[in-house]
């Protein structure tokens, strides 16, 4: 088959490699239909995350119809289905409470060793996210292994278009997690750092969850745009002061919660200068700083911190007093995926919510590279794409 | 420090007398470099017991053993891999068990990788299944070279002890060993690897 291999910093390809086949029981074969490329696959993309290795098959949002089931599945074949990023075995502990990103079991043991020493558990498995979390090839390919095919993928009717469904398997969770995590009250002021995909997925569901006000913060016009659209009030960090804005906006008092939606590749912060603008700032004048300090730093006494953002190891100057001083509740963690499915696609059916104004680029799988070029390059105007194996070639 | 020990296991104790002390609840002890993990498995106590002591399953879930021979109620014939291909052979004898709690064994006279130990299965607290802990004595194969030689390969009992229990756990819990191969000819490599 075809599919979108990892090769080094900013080097991904499109290469045949071997098929997928059942190895255990609770497997599935999926041939995919459409698969995005995600923010955190940039994280990979700029080479961010360890333990990738040369071939590993990119890919943690995808779809598509079920073409093989092991005996221990509970699909069949034919049926259209969605598949969670997060791998979970439904029964362990951590399943069991529905923490299905925490599962115990989905990551094979050998690669469970790192993350026992970088994070003191074992990482949980995810696909096509390096062998940190487990080493399963992704779903940007023409076909994909499942594990846990009768535990993760949720089957989806017939009829609805893939574009309305496809950010079931991560985006979409995962801003409504942060905007739960965010424990929003009634009358609640939440602020969004980010509006790539995450962060607009959030303030819709802040408002949806009872958010009287949402500030939505960024740098890109196009992505505030798409902000305003949803009814969030807008602050382009480059205009203007982030933290004396959002202090003047909410009448002093800062806002109740504050969701992190941006992570470990802030604009401005994960280079060489970072040092010298710490230095030189008390960070909280500067503009294009680490956004979870700031957002500590903005939050109201009290108030509550949400972090969607994907962190990957150790930050400097972290404001722990503020967290402290202030009585902040903070609350983060990869997404419980699964747990969300069911509401999330009832509210999608029911033109509850809609995911398909992300999308502004289709692309056929073969020309994936070009799509991950333009998603890192362009930003602003690149918000999604979503890659169609089989489909027509652009250009 | 005072003679009070704390209540952490003797395979987490900074002190060198750990080994004899773990020795002295052996009733045979063979060995003297000390290894041991616990794993809470979401599963009751008498079915884990019940699939250990059957050896025959062991290499389900232990990468390292080739095979396991049950000789007779108390015997039983091990095949384990070595680095560089090679694999060596012993003859263990249970020592001790008591029905859903306890397992415990030693090589036999001649092993080449002399060796004993114990699995213990605990009631979790919480409805959290059962806590399943592994101890073992062992004489690293050519002393410290020869443990170095296993690391490298990674069959260094360490590290062998720790993710053979996880295997079990997802075995137990799962129903089956989680991989990544994409198809079972990989997934057949990567085992022998």
């Amino acid at each position: 088959m075809r599919a979108l291999t990892w090769h080094g910093k900013h080097d991904v390809r499109v290469e045949t490699v071997d098929d997928p086949e059942i190895v255990n029981p609770r497997d599935a074969i999926i041939r995919i239909s459409s698969t995005a490329i995600c923010g955190s696959d940039l994280h990979l993309y700029d080479g961010y995350i360890p333990t990738m290795q040369a071939g590993d098959i990119l890919g943690h949002e995808f779809m598509g119809e079920v073409v093989e089931a092991g005996p221990g599945s509970s699909l069949r074949k034919g049926e259209r289905v969605v598949v969670p990023f997060t791998i979970a075995c439904g029964r362990c502990y951590h399943c069991g409470k529905q923490q299905y990103s925490a599962c115990d079991n989905g990551n094979p043991a050998d690669n469970q060793d790192l993350g026992q020493a970088l994070y003191g558990q074992p990482m949980s498995a995810l696909f096509g996210y390096s062998h940190l979390t487990g080493g399963y090839a992704g779903g940007q390919a023409e076909y994909v292994r499942v594990p846990f095919s009768d535990v993760g993928p949720i089957v989806v009717p017939d009829g609805i278009e893939d574009d309305r469904v496809l950010f079931l398997s991560d985006i979409l969770p995962t801003g409504w997690m942060a905007a739960e995590n965010a424990g929003i009250e009634p009358g609640d002021t939440v602020a969004v750092w980010g509006c790539g995909p995450v962060g607009l997925f959030a303030v819709q569901s802040a408002f949806l969850m009872g958010a009287e006000r949402v500030i939505a913060i960024d740098h890109f016009p196009h992505r505030l745009e798409l902000a305003l659209k949803f009814g969030a009030e807008t602050v382009n960090f480059e205009e203007s002061k982030t933290y004396e804005a959002l202090m003047e906006m909410t009448g002093g008092i800062g806002p109740d919660a504050c969701i992190d939606a941006v992570g470990l590749e802030a604009h401005g912060f994960f280079v060489d200068n970072v040092i010298d603008q710490i230095k030189a700032s008390t960070f909280l004048g500067t503009d294009r700083t680490h956004s979870i300090r700031q957002a500590i730093i903005a939050c109201r006494k009290g108030g509550r911190i949400s972090m969607p953002a994907v962190y990957g190891g150790f930050v400097d100057k972290f404001p722990l007093g503020a967290l402290m001083e202030k009585g902040l509740t903070l609350k983060t963690g990869q997404t419980h995926v699964q747990r969300y499915l069911p509401a999330l696609l009832a509210a999608i059916l029911d033109g509850d919510i809609d995911t398909t104004f992300l999308i502004s680029h289709h692309l056929p799988l073969e020309e994936g590279p070009e799509g991950y070029r333009m998603f890192h390059d362009k930003q602003n105007e690149v918000t999604k794409v979503v890659l169609k194996p089989g489909m027509a070639a652009t250009h | 420090m005072s003679d009070i020990r704390d209540d952490a296991p003797l395979t987490t104790s900074k002190n060198r007398t750990a080994v004899d002390e773990a020795s002295a609840i052996l009733v045979e002890p063979k060995g003297d470099a000390l290894v041991g993990r616990t794993v809470t498995i979401n599963r009751p106590r008498a079915e884990l017991y019940a699939f250990w002591r059957d050896f025959t399953n062991l290499p389900t879930f232990m990468d390292n053993v080739a095979r396991v021979n049950v000789l007779d109620e108390h015997r039983s014939h091990w095949v384990v891999k070595a680095p560089a291909g090679k694999t060596v052979e012993w003859d263990a004898i249970i020592t001790e068990e008591k029905e859903g709690e306890l397992i415990a064994w030693a090589s036999a006279e001649g092993a080449s990788v002399p060796n004993s130990g114990r699995i213990d299965f605990r009631d979790a607290q919480g409805y959290r299944g059962t806590i399943v802990t592994a101890t073992i004595l062992y004489d690293p194969p050519a002393g410290v070279v020869g443990r170095m030689v296993a690391k490298l390969f990674q069959r260094e009992p360490a590290i062998q002890a720790r993710r053979d229990l996880r295997r079990f756990k997802q075995l137990m819990e799962a129903g089956e060993v989680a991989t990544a191969a994409r198809n079972p000819a990989q997934h057949q490599q990567q085992q022998e690897e």
